[in-house]
């Protein structure tokens, strides 16, 4: 039942109404709506009820395991929501002065410098909304820097096929063709490929590290060497920084610019697809650059920089400061886990997935990279099982949500066959990572015995299984009811 | 460990069952030169308890203001019951609904939004949201150049927020598109439309404008597709319970619409998050950037809905997608349909007539303080252009020793205005908050003239 289902004409939800209205008379009659939007007409109850019952329809951390790999979906801190959400914090204006926001400025920029710290950049900027807003204002500043040196012809962006989409869409969006390189049969990045695509026309090579194989690129110094010595930069795609959080930083390895996702290392929620929050660090090149507004501290004074503070930077991407109140989220989780508590989780993410995966591998289960150590995420191929049974890995996926888990990437990275790529964070106790072996082991079961059963999946959740080419291709994007129906 | 559940008998039987001596042994792939040592800027972690007062504290340090700041974001009364739902963890705690099955709680919500954004602007579809209305504002100049066969020129009036401009700017600039900036006029405040305008793929309007102001959307919008280019409303979604629909603009209606969705529910929280919308008319739906929500059926034919049209996104299209944008402002959204949903055509309504017939008033009083006048003579919704014969900064400055923040100093921005504030008074503001404000001016601004310069407290 759609909210539209229970509106009935003349219903109002009375409290929430402002005492008096006011006239609009001295307004244009041909600029005036001539009739109301048809927006629900419904009680307070109506509402509450209606939305609360949306809700028990998810999965979610709070109520599910959650291993998608290449999300970090962890447990979500409610410490964090409660205390960005202090009533001070959510009154103030955007645009009040810095001197009314030195509380909100001081807890930023104290975010601002550990990020620096643990990823090892000169500077970080947390004006992007989102990974791949973070990813645009790293290229972006690439582009800029070469720019500036008059350096024009360098106007390729090199991708790893084993990139997420957004690295090739972004690059494209900074007006740069793009050129993908190859992975070798270890899962690492093709170092004789490499040389042979960088020279004077690279811009830079878009990496993430560990990689969406979920390997630590061993050889990232020589692949530093190759794209530095061609003059290109280096960009950190930090989708993957919860594995190496304080164990390695970026900036070590070589760097000149990282976007991080606070969604997946610091613990913000993913709130059903955003709001994120993708800060950008970057080495002392690229310091004139950086996206503005970003915190100053003045002997003790924080304020927001402006174009005068940093004439050459890319600009703004936002009308305001970014996503602040999801900022806010990641500084009380830092604040709550502290130096140590960051290191650990490297440690603990990594823990969790290398006993999943050397259980998954007792269980018969096949890895795709079996010689290489996982990182916080690692893949399964189920190739072997879908010729022999016809059960895909969508199909292994949907039936795992009958068993109560959600399932893990299905079909990312796309060059390895039929995968799940399958993260299980730090967060997550011994029991719950036994617990979804033994569903896998019971599918894998399934499959080999009654694979109709699992090619159904699932029976037990609000819907069964959508057909996404009639939604395709019938577009329904908006409710039209009969009566409102041209 | 805060956040990790492991006890030291859990770690050496994980230990155990991987064939390691430790977890440092984990970490054997990575060169031992690159290890990170003691992380030097971040401090010791601290109990929830210490956290809390340390957060507290900062909060009663930023205080509470009596706030008559717009441009772009707006006090609004926010039911108590939207942020209590969209903070429950089943929306909170959810990834992007690709597996639709496990999401139909979301999808259904987000199907909802899509609907009661059509009616609002009075177009045909609309996406799942965007970032924030400025970086809309650019996803539609893009989308407009993309539909447009020759032209890379888009025309944005100098009535749209300057940093939606600046913002725009920074997103297309490695495209080859040309932003050609309009005047406006320095009596009404309205854009002026160019006698030659040359060719251009789209035209930005904005209602009401960064002044406040009411442009002639017909015509503005008529004249856009008379040069055979897009029509793309920059609006707010408050004052559309009231003001004519996009679509209905002009003979034919806008062609896209965007803007901020702050105003439905989002706390101002010193800027986000708040969330982008965009819709638009049917035949422009492959170009649109972001996620779109379909309803359809499932195997037993029973209604459900899933995410569609996803061959224009990154994660498909890679290089060649429409965007690179992944994500929406989901939770953002997920309050902002309970608050469309709670408001209903009446409240919303009442509560664009309330802002507006509180700025009226404000307005009117100010400029009948001397030294105090409106700076352009025509309609305005909830925001005011005043111009002062005094130091803008100066001024607030003073009110704000008051307790005051009178509105945005745009004498920057706009240096041909002089002194001049951009004042805004929505419905939540009493009659005895008008008073306040408009004795404070009233005396700040006599005290200057009588004994300049004045002193204030700091």
């Amino acid at each position: 039942m759609l909210i539209f289902d229970h509106s009935r004409r003349g219903r109002t939800a009375a409290a929430q109404l402002p005492a008096a209205g006011g006239s609009l008379d001295d307004l244009p009659a041909n600029l005036r709506r001539k009739d109301a939007p048809a927006l629900p007409e419904v009680s307070e109850l109506d509402v509450v009820r209606h939305y609360t019952r949306l809700s028990q329809k998810n999965f979610s951390i709070d109520t599910q395991f959650y291993p998608l790999g290449s999300c970090t979906m962890k447990y979500n801190p409610r410490a964090c929501n409660s205390l960005a959400m202090l009533p001070q914090f959510l009154a103030r204006h955007p645009a009040s002065p810095d001197e009314t926001g030195q509380g909100f400025l001081a807890s930023m920029y104290e975010l601002q410098e550990m990020l620096k710290d643990v990823t090892g950049m000169s500077g970080v900027s947390m004006a992007p909304m989102a990974g791949a807003h973070g990813e645009f204002a790293g290229v972006a500043m690439i582009r800029a820097y070469h720019d500036a040196r008059g350096d024009t012809a360098r106007r390729e962006i090199i991708v790893p096929d084993a990139a997420h989409g957004t690295n090739p869409a972004t690059a494209t969006m900074c007006g740069y063709t793009v050129r993908e390189i190859p992975t070798d049969a270890t899962g690492s990045v093709d170092l004789a490929a490499l040389k042979a695509a960088v020279g004077p026309h690279t811009a830079g090579l878009m990496l993430t590290n560990p990689s969406t194989l979920g390997v630590f690129e061993k050889t990232i110094a020589d692949i530093q060497k190759i794209v530095h010595d061609a003059g290109g930069l280096l960009y950190y795609d930090g989708a993957n920084l919860n594995a190496i959080l304080g164990k390695v930083r970026p900036g070590d390895m070589g760097f000149d610019v990282i976007h991080m996702n606070l969604h997946k290392t610091f613990s913000t929620p993913h709130g059903g697809g955003g709001p994120g929050a993708g800060p950008v660090g970057v080495a002392e090149r690229l310091l004139p650059f950086m996206p503005i507004p970003l915190v100053l501290n003045e002997n003790g004074f924080y304020r927001l920089a402006t174009e005068a503070d940093l004439p050459q930077s890319i600009g703004r991407l936002s009308a305001n400061m970014g996503n602040a109140g999801v900022l806010m989220r990641a500084y009380i989780y830092a604040r709550l886990l502290g130096g140590e508590g960051m290191q650990r989780v490297a440690e603990y993410a990594t823990l969790n997935a290398n006993y999943l995966m050397v259980k998954l591998r007792e269980a018969g289960f096949e890895l795709a990279y079996p010689e290489r150590r996982a990182s916080h995420e690692f893949i399964v191929t189920l190739k072997k099982l879908k010729d022999a049974t016809g059960v895909t890995a969508m199909d292994f996926a949907k039936r795992l949500l009958d068993y109560g888990y959600h399932a893990p990437t299905t079909y990312f990275p796309l060059l390895v066959p039929e995968c799940l790529l399958i993260e299980p964070t730090e967060t997550e106790s011994r029991e719950t990572l036994d617990g979804f072996i033994e569903a896998m082991k019971t599918i894998k079961h399934e499959a080999e015995t009654t694979a109709e059963l699992v090619k159904g999946a699932p029976y037990s959740l609000p819907v069964r299984r959508l057909d996404d080419v009639k939604a395709a291709r019938e577009l329904d994007l908006a409710y039209k009811p009969a009566a409102l129906a041209p | 460990m805060p956040f990790i559940p492991h006890t030291e008998e859990d770690v050496s039987a994980m230990l155990g069952a991987i064939g390691a001596a430790s977890i440092e042994d984990l970490f054997d792939e990575i060169p031992p030169a690159l290890k990170t040592g003691k992380l030097k800027d971040v401090p010791d972690g601290l109990p929830e308890m210490a956290v809390a007062r340390l957060m507290q504290e900062r909060a009663s340090r930023d205080g509470f203001w009596s706030s008559f700041i717009g441009a772009g974001v707006y006090e609004h009364h926010i039911p108590a019951a939207i942020w209590q739902i969209t903070t429950r963890g089943e929306f909170y705690s959810a990834y992007t609904p690709y597996q639709a099955e496990a999401s139909q709680g979301t999808l259904q919500l987000i199907y909802e939004y899509q609907t009661m954004m059509t009616r609002l602007t009075g177009l045909d579809v609309s996406n799942a949201s965007l970032y924030d209305g400025a970086s809309a504002l650019a996803e539609a100049v893009l989308m407009a150049v993309r539909s447009h066969k020759t032209s890379r020129r888009v025309l944005i009036p100098k009535t749209v927020h300057p940093i939606y401009r600046r913002v725009v700017d920074t997103t297309v600039r490695n495209q080859g598109i040309e932003l050609v900036e309009l005047d406006y006029d320095p009596a009404t405040g309205k854009t002026l439309l160019p006698n030659d305008p040359g060719s251009f793929a789209g035209l930005a309007i904005p209602q009401p404008n960064f002044f406040g102001v009411l442009e002639d959307v017909h015509a503005l919008t008529d004249w856009a597709h008379d040069k055979g280019a897009l029509a793309i409303a920059l609006v707010n979604p408050t004052t559309l319970a009231v003001l004519e629909a996009p679509g209905q603009w002009g003979t034919k209606g806008a062609d896209i619409a965007v803007g901020e969705g702050q105003p439905l529910g989002a706390p101002m929280a010193s800027g986000g998050p708040y969330f982008g919308f965009m819709c638009c008319r049917q035949g422009f739906v492959r170009q649109m950037p972001g996620r779109i929500v379909g309803r359809t059926v499932d195997l037993d034919g029973k209604p459900g809905f899933s995410l569609t049209l996803q061959a224009r996104e990154q994660h498909i299209r890679r290089s060649k997608a429409t965007s690179n944008i992944c994500t929406n402002q989901g939770l953002v959204v997920t309050a902002a349909t309970q608050y469309m949903a709670l408001l209903g055509p009446q409240g919303l309504a009442k509560v664009a007539s309330a802002s507006h017939a509180n700025t009226v008033a404000l307005a009117g009083r100010l400029a009948a303080i001397p030294g105090v006048t409106r700076a352009f003579a025509s309609p305005f919704f909830h925001e005011v252009v005043l111009k002062l014969n005094d130091s803008a900064k100066d001024v607030l400055r003073a009110l704000r020793a008051q307790g005051i923040l009178g509105g945005l100093d745009i004498s920057g921005r706009y240096p041909e205005l002089g002194q001049a504030i951009l004042v805004c008074a929505t419905e939540t503001k009493t009659a005895a908050d008008l008073d306040h404000y408009v004795q404070q001016m009233e005396r700040i601004l006599s005290k200057r003239r009588e004994a300049p310069p004045c002193a204030y407290k700091s």
